[in-house]
């Protein structure tokens, strides 16, 4: 069930340059709604020229603490006004949002019998609903590879954190961290073979990794991120084309398998 | 407990907060916000004859204090709405409302008696107003005859309550308003959005797919109010108030300024508990100013 929420704002950590990690407080009801790959829409209070609320993915769900975390990249005054939050805050959520990642059942059928081998792929500020998604899935015992890509290494965000959790493949563009090159020249992709792909990151990157997936045959989906208004499905503002025609990317995605998708790849 | 009933017409509502067409879905989308039945009336999306994709992404563009929409009225069209929505929303407990648009005066009487065949639907908004549409749509509602012939077409093929939505995108609003009650309709709902456009200074271009859309949002009310205290102020039938509302506060001004009802709007994308908050906000409202009904603040405002 979606619900208004207010929460305490538990901590807020810099991550780089752009980033902030908002720690908020959720009851054990509220965190037991949240899917990986479903998002929040936030109020920004005090924000002079932000009218409608952000829609935030959710970076990460955590049992031992009683949070839900949010990274954040500042881009625009709504977001920098979230990164000027202090411990003990109040920030007004409506969620949960959207389909979310693939379940266990589904990564399954598209291993195809096999044991699951999912490979999560993300860019930029897009890695944060793959932490939650990657998590969740190796509680749940299937082991996640994630293939993060950044212009440079002080914009890998939660890299240790990532790392912390599985293995971790990772791109820069300048060569500064990982293998140089875009996250579609990594080396894993060559070598391996993965039963699903999930992305998450600038349209460019998905659109790429995409067209791989499909030369390749494997199960590919992207989570979208256009830009909203309710959230809800009630303005129809957000929509993606798809082979059933526009839909709200709000309700029907953000996350969507790329056959469903009129991407020209 | 003040008296909130207010009537539009023949149409009796339980409290005069609705919520504004294109804003609030078919209601079923905001059911784990607020009870649904304790909302005046659910006035649901624009509704055509034929589906409509509506117009391309980008189709939004916030602004100081309200967003631009250029929507387009996609929808699945008027028997998708008579099959699929109306047995979803028709237990609902409170008055649901079909905007209907069209793009001639043909397709808004044939859309319009399709809805007027569903027993539990009693009235219908129609939409001569919509900025974001080249065939019809706004076309019919900027000029009197347009606007006329429209009501005039619905008026033979529709015999329950009849709100006709304006266009605030015109010289005079009220040779509008006088011109469709003079063709029979029940009451006029306004106002619908503001013409705008909002550009990307970094890309050097407009931000919406075709160039122009409609303002909402608390930045467009007084302009609403204004419009609605000179339409209330001329014609004899009554006004449904809409523009920028999103406090309690918002829809007595409505009120006072001759509205005997509202719609809220954008506000739905803030907070979606807002229509019932306000609904309630009005009782403590006149509770606390000694008002023993709603009626004893319409059109009040000198």
């Amino acid at each position: 069930m979606k619900s208004v929420a207010d929460l305490r704002v538990n901590a807020v950590e810099r991550k780089g340059d752009k980033a902030v990690l908002l720690r908020l407080a959720a009851s054990a009801e509220l965190r037991s709604e949240c899917r990986p790959g479903q998002f929040v829409q936030v109020r920004v209070d005090g924000a002079k020229d932000t009218f409608l609320r952000r829609p935030i993915s959710i970076h990460h769900v955590d049992e031992e603490r009683g949070e839900i975390w949010l990274l954040v990249q500042m881009v625009g005054e709504g977001t920098r006004q979230l990164g000027c939050l202090k411990e003990g805050d109040t920030l007004n959520l409506v969620m949960p949002l959207g389909n979310g990642f693939s379940d266990v059942e589904t990564l399954r059928q598209k291993a195809g019998g096999k044991e699951p081998r999912p490979l999560l792929v993300g860019g930029g500020v897009g890695v944060a609903p793959l932490y939650y998604y990657g998590a969740w899935l190796k509680r749940r015992g299937i082991e996640p590879t994630f293939l993060l890509g950044a212009r440079s290494k002080t914009l890998l965000l939660q890299l240790e954190e990532f790392e912390a959790l599985g293995r971790v493949c990772v791109t820069t563009e300048d060569g500064s961290y990982g293998e140089r090159g875009f996250v579609t020249q990594h080396s894993v992709l060559a070598g391996e073979r993965f039963t699903s792909i999930h992305v998450c990151g600038p349209g460019p990157m998905m659109k790429a990794v995409a067209r791989y997936a499909k030369t390749e045959g494997i199960a590919c989906e992207v989570s979208l991120e256009n830009m909203m208004a309710c959230g809800l499905g009630a303005c129809l503002c957000c929509v993606e084309k798809t082979v059933k025609g526009n839909v709200c990317v709000c309700t029907e995605g953000p996350v969507f398998d790329i056959n469903e998708l009129t991407w020209q790849i | 407990m003040a008296d909130l009933t207010t009537n539009i017409g023949a149409l009796r509502l339980k409290n005069p907060v609705m919520t504004a067409s294109g804003t609030f879905g078919y209601g079923i989308e905001f059911s784990d916000f607020v009870r649904l039945e304790d909302i005046g009336g659910i006035i649901v999306k624009g509704t055509t004859l034929h589906p409509r994709q509506g117009n391309d992404y980008p189709r939004m563009a916030e602004t100081a204090g309200g967003m631009l929409n250029c929507v387009g009225l996609q929808n699945k069209g008027v028997d998708y709405f008579c099959e699929k929505i109306y047995p979803e929303v028709c237990g609902i407990g409170t008055n649901v409302i079909v905007n209907v648009s069209g793009s001639s005066p043909e397709d808004y009487a044939e859309c319009a008696a399709r809805i007027g065949a569903l027993e539990r639907i009693p009235a219908i908004e129609l939409n001569i107003s919509c900025p974001n549409v080249k065939d019809g749509g706004m076309a019919f509602g900027v000029t009197c005859e347009g606007a006329a012939s429209v009501v005039k077409a619905v008026r033979k093929a529709y015999n329950k309550t009849l709100i006709v939505k304006l266009s605030p995108n015109v010289t005079d609003i009220v040779s509008i308003a006088k011109a469709v009650e003079a063709e029979g309709a029940d009451a006029v709902s306004l106002i619908n959005t503001l013409m705008g456009t909002a550009i990307d200074i970094e890309k050097r271009r407009r931000m919406l797919s075709i160039g122009t859309g409609g303002l909402s949002g608390p930045c467009v009310k007084p302009v609403a109010l204004r419009m609605v205290w000179q339409v209330a102020h001329a014609v004899d039938i009554p006004v449904v108030g809409l523009g920028g509302i999103s406090t309690t506060e918002d829809a007595v001004e409505f009120l006072m300024a001759g509205a005997c009802a509202v719609e809220i709007g954008t506000a739905n994308f803030i907070d979606p508990a807002v229509t019932v908050k306000v609904a309630k906000g009005l009782d403590a409202w006149l509770d606390a100013h000694s008002c023993k009904s709603v009626g004893e603040i319409i059109g009040v405002a000198e």
